[in-house]
């Protein structure tokens, strides 16, 4: 698979020929499972093959089961320079319930251990709306968090997914089901919580002290490119979206053959449009209408604000200086509003 | 003409007969083997994927029997009691019929009533045991059912299989043999009875008949007696698999004609055809002027496509004379059309084609019969209520009349009892009860006509686990008791959504109403109430709790596309749906609201 993952590198250096590589990524399933020297071995390959800014972002994803004392002590010596930890909480209870492997105390000590090793580009993710969590008992992680000095938290509602023991639970009715008003609550006393010790609601699901805000993923926000490395990794060059098969054995059988087995999808206007309000709803740089009218045209600012009207009449967006946002009213409807603000083509603008 | 034999197919939905037509045509040779496709018969993508015939066709054979050749014409007839008319029609068309019964379900409520429909116009029966090679047959019983209904003899029964082909040869023999050939007077002036028509967008309407007296030929100048308009028969034939020219076509035999009519409207089943310079004097009994029986809006989903709606009504209707359409508008729907249907098979057909063939999405409203009020200032003047919105105010109004049917079930004894609290629930009398068999009862109810128009077809099939078939008849207007029941969506009234409802009921089906309203209609930013209310009065609530959280938690780079896609379909949804105030009630709320017992 490492070899794979190097030959695919190689592989994909004329797709970012004139670009600059700002930040490295190492996430989705569990990248800790390398060891320092295969990192090292990966970072030195973007390096052979891309032109690397100075000073780039190099996080790694890591649950606290996996960032043993060595562990940590090993990244600290690596060109790893943020950590993204997956807490989800500092309580024994709420960990069980979302069936996680890690308790209350590894999630404490991992925080603590990796600080004292000299990250300071820490970043940890909380679950909340978990049933049968209180408000209270959400307002005890958040004050962990803060206690343990982190700069950065992505904060996401608990979303009970198919086939798995908390659905199985919630049916038997043995676990209360989620509740939207419980994880609205819960959103409103972070974002207040998080906004007092001077974090900066960026994203939708996303806190960050200035100059921790992460970078890697700002860019898939601002609609820069991007290249993804391995099975179902996604890639971006704006035009073009494509994604790599998620079968480990045929990704590495094509890559064996020197070709990269992935899907294309050429974006169209309207797409770009829709991705355009779609995630810039959910950011702290909102929809320039500026930029709308430039790169699809003055109907289609036009049809943008039109439709915006009504949200903005309710209090659910709000236009300053030529941008469109979602107020902290509208952000936990903030996919139904962007759905209403598409287009499915460009003709129905007459553009 | 003592070499031709009129014949047509009498048999319940899914007894065989579209398989035994096609055997039919395959063991006469009146098909080649590139021409086979299952049931040849039915040529609309729908009628295939429904199997049911809708639209009745004919086809010729050919067919050699003791050394003589014989011309055999089939006439199909559709087999859903919306179309009972057209199937009388066909059925005057022909001297004999073949009674086709499954040999393990036996004889059904519709099979029935298109029999005594045969035996009333005098057709020869010859029955036709089906599907005898099937494990689940049970040939001894049926056949017994069968000599006790037709008072045959056993052996007159054919056992067959049109699937695999057993006992064919004997059902041609049997045409032949038994069938009457046609009587008609070949010098008398030109009598043919018109029973079908089909809209060829290229040649106009084409017009199916069968020669009473007198012949037809290519170029006379005839003439419609019911429409009374003349035309010129610019091409007459016969119908092979494709049809076939011919100078004349003779008495008792049946054919086309096209006289290049673009309207469908001018060509009614039933009408005689006659000559111009010669008519004769006698019509031929029984043409009726078809009505519709059910009537409903439909509305553009864009208010936009008004006028492509009426286009599209206007092209389907040349083809389908039996949909009448009027432009009406609603408060809440805008503009669009009251339309009358034969039944709601028949608006189901027209709501798929207008989406199929004219890609139109549209909205249905609920369906009502048409109903006759009657004030008090003048108690004898009729007005016709076409739509509930219509009905004059409760404070004015002396009566109110609604069409009655009467209903025939034939289910097993077993059910008798379910089969009666549904009809009775329904507002049903019984009117007769007899037992067929031991196992098999015969039960007549008089209805109102609204009540069996919903969802009676499906809880029947329900109540009596499939073993139950109807058939109705209308049997005329009576008084009744009923009050329009008005839905109100967060305070306004929606007046697509009102329905006239008997006073007893009202309360009950106000509430389905509106529960089926909260569970139809999404979430919205704001909280909803659903009211039923009859006048001022309120008889239920409901309400739509508002969304509180409507966004994904996680938005990175492989999770864009498929949130982008997903919201997309979100968005689509919401253009087939109706802004009603600030409400958005999706197309298919303003129909289901009747389905309430799903």
């Amino acid at each position: 698979m490492l070899a794979c993952l190097r030959k695919e590198l190689f592989l994909r250096k004329t797709e970012f020929e004139k670009e600059k590589v700002e930040t490295i990524y190492f996430g989705g399933g569990t990248p800790s499972v390398l060891n320092t020297d295969e990192l090292d071995l990966l970072i030195d390959e973007v390096y052979r093959h891309y032109d690397v800014a100075d000073a780039p972002e190099i996080t790694l994803e890591a649950n606290p089961d996996d960032l043993s004392r060595q562990k940590i002590e090993e990244l600290a010596q690596s060109r790893v320079n943020r950590l993204s930890i997956g807490i989800q909480s500092f309580d024994d209870e709420d960990l069980k319930m979302m069936n996680r492997a890690h308790n209350a105390e590894e999630a404490s000590f991992c925080i603590e251990y990796a600080r004292k090793m000299g990250f300071d580009n820490i970043s940890i993710d909380l679950i909340y709306g978990v049933p049968e969590m209180s408000t209270e008992r959400w307002l005890k992680n958040i004050n962990k968090a803060l206690e343990y000095g982190v700069p950065h938290i992505s904060s996401y509602a608990l979303t009970v997914e198919p086939r798995t023991a908390l659905e199985k639970l919630i049916e038997k009715g043995k676990v209360a089901p989620v509740n939207d008003e419980l994880a609205q609550e819960h959103f409103n006393v972070l974002v207040e919580k998080l906004e007092e010790h001077g974090f900066i609601h960026y994203e939708l699901s996303n806190f960050g002290k200035e100059g921790f805000f992460s970078r890697n993923n700002s860019a898939y926000w601002l609609g820069k490119k991007y290249i993804g490395i391995g099975p179902s990794a996604h890639s971006y060059d704006g035009r073009q979206r494509s994604w790599n098969i998620a079968n480990n054995p045929k990704y590495i059988r094509a890559l064996e053959k020197d070709e990269i087995p992935a899907t294309f999808e050429t974006l169209s206007a309207a797409d770009r449009y829709n991705e355009y309000i779609m995630t810039g709803l959910r950011t702290i740089w909102g929809v320039s209408l500026r930029r709308v009218e430039e790169e699809f045209g003055r109907t289609c600012k036009e049809h943008l604000l039109k439709n915006s009207e009504k949200y903005l009449k309710e209090g659910l967006l709000s236009l300053n200086d030529q941008v469109l946002r979602t107020t902290q009213k509208g952000k936990f409807l903030s996919d139904g509003i962007a759905s209403d603000l598409f287009l499915l083509n460009l003709r129905e603008t007459g553009v | 003409m003592k070499h031709i034999r009129n014949f047509c197919i009498i048999a319940h939905i899914d007894h065989g007969k579209s398989t035994l037509a096609d055997r039919l045509l395959d063991f006469t040779g009146s098909v080649t083997e590139r021409e086979k496709q299952d049931q040849l018969l039915d040529n609309m993508d729908l009628e295939r994927e429904r199997g049911i015939t809708i639209k009745s066709h004919a086809i010729q054979m050919e067919y050699e029997y003791n050394g003589e050749q014989y011309i055999l014409n089939l006439i199909d007839t559709p087999g859903h009691v919306d179309f009972s008319y057209e199937v009388s029609r066909s059925i005057a068309a022909c001297e004999g019929a073949l009674l086709v019964v499954d040999a393990a379900q036996s004889i059904q409520a519709q099979t029935i009533s298109n029999l005594y429909l045969a035996l009333e116009n005098d057709l020869e029966i010859i029955p036709v045991l089906n599907k005898v090679d099937l494990p689940s047959a049970n040939p001894e019983e049926v056949t017994d059912d069968i000599v006790d209904l037709l008072g045959c003899d056993a052996e007159e029964v054919i056992p067959a299989s049109a699937k695999t082909g057993i006992g064919i040869e004997d059902i041609l023999s049997a045409i032949i043999e038994r069938i009457p050939a046609p009587k008609g007077n070949p010098d008398e002036s030109l009598q043919a009875l018109i029973f079908d028509s089909v809209y060829n967008p290229f040649r106009g309407v084409e017009t199916y008949f069968r020669v009473i007296n007198g012949e037809i030929t290519k170029g006379q100048k005839i003439k419609f007696l019911a429409t009374d308009k003349t035309y010129f028969a610019d091409e007459v034939g016969t119908l092979k698999l494709s049809q076939e020219p011919k100078k004349v076509i003779k008495t008792g035999d049946v054919g086309y004609l096209i006289t290049g009519i673009k309207d469908a409207r001018e060509v009614k089943v039933g009408d005689t055809i006659t000559d111009a310079a010669n008519p004769t004097s006698n019509m031929i009994e029984g043409f009726e002027n078809v009505k519709p029986m059910v009537f409903a809006g439909i509305y553009p989903v864009d208010t936009e496509d008004y006028e492509e709606l009426r286009a599209s009504m206007e092209k389907l209707q040349l083809n389908d004379a039996s949909l009448v359409f009027a432009p009406e508008s609603s408060a809440a729907l805008g503009f669009g059309f009251r339309c009358g249907f034969l039944g709601m098979l028949h608006l189901e057909i027209i709501q798929e084609r207008l989406e199929r063939e004219f890609d139109m999405t549209v909205i249905t409203t609920v369906p009502n019969v048409s109903y006759h009020a009657f004030t008090k200032k003048e108690p004898e003047n009729t007005i016709i209520v076409n739509n509930p919105s219509d009905l004059p105010d409760p404070s004015k109004l002396d009566r109110v009349e609604e069409p009655y049917i009467k209903a025939t079930i034939i289910t097993k004894s077993d059910f008798v009892g379910s089969v009666m609290s549904l009809c009775i629930e329904k507002r049903g009398e019984i009117t007769n009860q007899t037992y067929l068999t031991p196992e098999r009862v015969e039960l007549s109810f008089d209805m109102p006509l609204a009540e069996i128009v919903f969802d009676f077809y499906d809880r029947l099939k329900t109540v009596s686990k499939g073993y139950a078939s109807f058939d109705y008849s209308p049997i005329g207007m009576r008084a009744s008791k009923l009050v329009k029941v008005d839905i109100l969506i967060n305070g306004n009234s929606v007046d697509a959504l009102s329905a006239l409802i008997h006073a007893d009921n009202a309360q009950t089906i106000g509430k389905k109403m509106c529960e089926k309203l909260r569970a139809l209609i999404p979430r919205q930013q704001f909280d909803i109430p659903i009211q039923a209310a009859i006048g001022a009065k309120i008889i239920s609530r409901e309400t739509i709790k508002a969304l509180r959280k409507d966004v994904t938690a996680k938005c990175y780079g492989g999770d864009i596309s498929r949130k982008r896609k997903l919201l997309e379909k979100q968005k689509k949804g919401k253009k087939r749906m109706r802004q009603v105030g600030n409400v958005e009630i999706p197309q298919q709320a303003f129909m289901a609201v009747l389905k309430l017992n799903d």
